[in-house]
């Protein structure tokens, strides 16, 4: 049990080096800064000096390491167009994604894992038919345009719900809904098969022989089995949709870290790329990290794959 | 297990392409979809012939016209008069063109590394599996922005972005069905013969994975699909202007209410096809290779 939580949280941290190597080569291979500040008229003396100052002329191996420790106290550099520190906008912006993401994971699993265990209860009755559309719906369409089809539907046509921008309850609705239901749909999707899979085994057969009233059947032995497949992929889930809300974010003009993500991108600021970049990264290895160990303790079979 | 996977191989393509037609676990041929998927790629390569008009055409004067308005445009116009037909059909050619591209080298680097990985096994596996672990753990959007970030907006860097977030999951499958190939009596006998390494991967343990292949390949198409627009809908891909249809959905966005044709439309064909290509998927799956069933 040790060894597999120790190999996990190596690798883990490799992987956490992979995503900081490739955002350091992605800052420095598009050329260094010393090229953006400077103008056409300035002399190859200032800009080397500029250089100088950065740090640009040491050994890139010296500016990983370095970038690196900078990494570790979470400083990303200053944002050129704000001239702010990139973490304190970065800091400013995170409660609004983690907001969203954590409504749409609840709509996720209050909607997604009952209508899941519900369809394989009534196999083929009309929930299980409606869970299914769901499902394959919830996969199947972008979610930016989902977005701006209910914007137009309940913002524009109905003028029910709120459409852009971050405020009470009702403000969560359209964003929250776009981004959970492709999870959803997964919830759906495994829900329904692995109950389908515990209804048929042995011990539920079992307890049906013994005259257990169906509902004791269901609800009290056949679910608790069911809902560990779904407590792996429901982390997972989380830490898909932190990531996953750029689109979402964009559409719905929400104040987050996946709208600043794609700002930093479009204007090359490269500390609110780096920032955002790996914090978004960070979350999601380490939630998958906390998933896994989690997943080893309850379901023991797994450990030493 | 082991023997069901060499019969299965002794079958002629034809026999096998008959045995999907007719009885898989199904049964039914998703006719449907494969109509849908025709439809698409006739659209893609024959595009400059069937649009009825220059998709990047200018005409202020015929300029958003709704669906059936007017008969010369079928599908309406845009707010610039350009021909929504001619554009979706015009989309569905660079949709086509870049997840068919990025699939296909994510396909070929994921199924060469899953081989190799699995064959050799020690730190090459090691190594490879770490790294997938890694191009896996990667949302891929995160990738595709690191990308874009590094070598700017443009075609070619979308189809390495997908290309870099599917490859893994292609190296995965295959290594683990090579795993189990490489166990069975008819590689040992290969490696007896005296055959060199590279030999026995593409003569013997290659085309036991072909099922493996295809099934991910199929379920992948519809992922690849979305993810390109995806970044296409975020203004990471083609400049703006350009017939893709996530760009189009875009460019809706600012006159949803008045003109509403201009996103629904893109944004209907790739839901539909994406959901033809995932039914196909599914299909291929259950026929193939049953094991898959939750992948």
């Amino acid at each position: 049990m040790q060894r597999y939580v120790i190999t996990r949280i190596m690798q883990a941290i490799i992987t956490l080096l992979i995503l900081s190597l490739a955002v350091f080569l992605s800052v420095h291979l598009t050329g260094n800064t010393a090229d953006y500040l400077l103008g056409p008229e300035t002399t190859e003396a200032d800009y080397e000096q500029l250089k100088k100052n950065f740090g640009l002329d040491r050994p890139l191996i010296v500016q990983y390491a370095d970038f690196l420790t900078d990494i570790m106290r979470a400083d990303f550099g200053t944002s050129f167009l704000k001239g702010r520190p990139a973490r304190d906008i970065l800091m400013s912006r995170l409660p609004a994604t983690l907001q969203l993401a954590g409504a749409a994971f609840l709509l996720s699993v209050i909607v997604g894992v009952p209508l899941g265990i519900l369809s394989a209860v009534n196999r083929d009755g009309f929930l299980d038919n409606f869970g299914k559309l769901f499902a394959v719906m919830g996969i199947a369409t972008p979610n930016f345009w989902i977005a701006i089809m209910l914007i137009m539907l309940f913002g524009g046509i109905l003028g029910w719900l709120p459409t852009f921008g971050r405020g009470g309850i009702e403000h969560f609705i359209l964003p929250a809904f776009v981004l959970g239901w492709s999870a959803m749909a997964g919830m759906v999707r495994l829900g329904r098969s692995s109950m389908l899979e515990v209804l048929d085994s042995e011990y539920v057969k079992f307890a049906r022989v013994k005259g257990l009233a169906e509902r004791m059947v269901v609800w009290k032995h056949a679910l608790k089995n069911a809902v560990i497949p779904l407590l792996t992929f429901s982390g997972l889930t989380l830490a898909g949709l932190l990531n996953g809300s750029v689109a979402v974010e964009v559409v719905f003009a929400w104040p987050g870290i996946g709208q600043l993500m794609l700002q930093g991108i479009q204007t090359r600021d490269f500390a609110i790329v780096q920032a955002t970049v790996m914090a978004a990264g960070f979350f999601y290895i380490v939630t998958a990290l906390l998933v896994d160990i989690l997943y080893a303790y309850v379901n023991p079979r797994i450990r030493y794959d | 297990m082991a023997s069901t996977t060499n019969v299965s191989v002794s079958r002629s393509p034809w026999e096998r392409l008959r045995i999907m037609v007719g009885a898989g676990p199904r049964g039914r041929v998703p006719w449907i979809p494969l109509a849908i998927m025709a439809i698409l790629l006739i659209c893609a390569i024959f595009a400059p012939l069937i649009a009825p008009h220059n998709p990047t055409k200018i005409s202020m004067s015929n300029a958003r016209l709704a669906p059936f308005e007017d008969m010369t445009y079928i599908l309406g116009t845009d707010v610039m008069g350009r021909d929504m037909l001619s554009r979706l059909i015009h989309g569905a050619r660079t949709g086509v063109f870049i997840s068919l591209v990025a699939l296909g080298a994510g396909a070929f680097v994921g199924t060469v590394l899953g081989l190799v990985s699995g064959f050799k096994g020690g730190w090459l596996d090691n190594l490879i599996m770490r790294t997938a672990d890694a191009a896996l753990g990667f949302p891929t959007i995160l990738v595709a922005m690191i990308i874009v970030t590094i070598l700017g907006a443009g075609i070619e860097n979308i189809i390495l972005a997908v290309a870099l977030t599917v490859w893994a999951r292609f190296s995965r499958m295959i290594r683990g069905d090579v795993l189990s190939i490489k166990e069975l009596d008819f590689v040992t006998f290969a490696k007896i013969a005296g055959l060199s390494t590279p030999m026995i991967i593409a003569r013997h343990v290659f085309p036991n994975t072909i099922n493996t292949l295809l099934v991910v390949t199929s379920l992948q198409v519809g992922q690849v699909i979305l993810l390109e627009a995806s970044l296409s809908f975020l203004g990471l891909g083609l400049p703006p202007g350009d017939p893709a249809w996530g760009i189009m959905v875009s460019e809706g966005r600012t006159v949803l209410l008045q003109v509403w044709w201009l996103s629904l439309l893109p944004g209907l064909a790739i839901t539909i096809v994406v959901l033809a290509f995932n039914f196909f998927g599914d299909w291929m799956r259950d026929t193939l290779d049953p094991k898959l069933r939750r992948v």
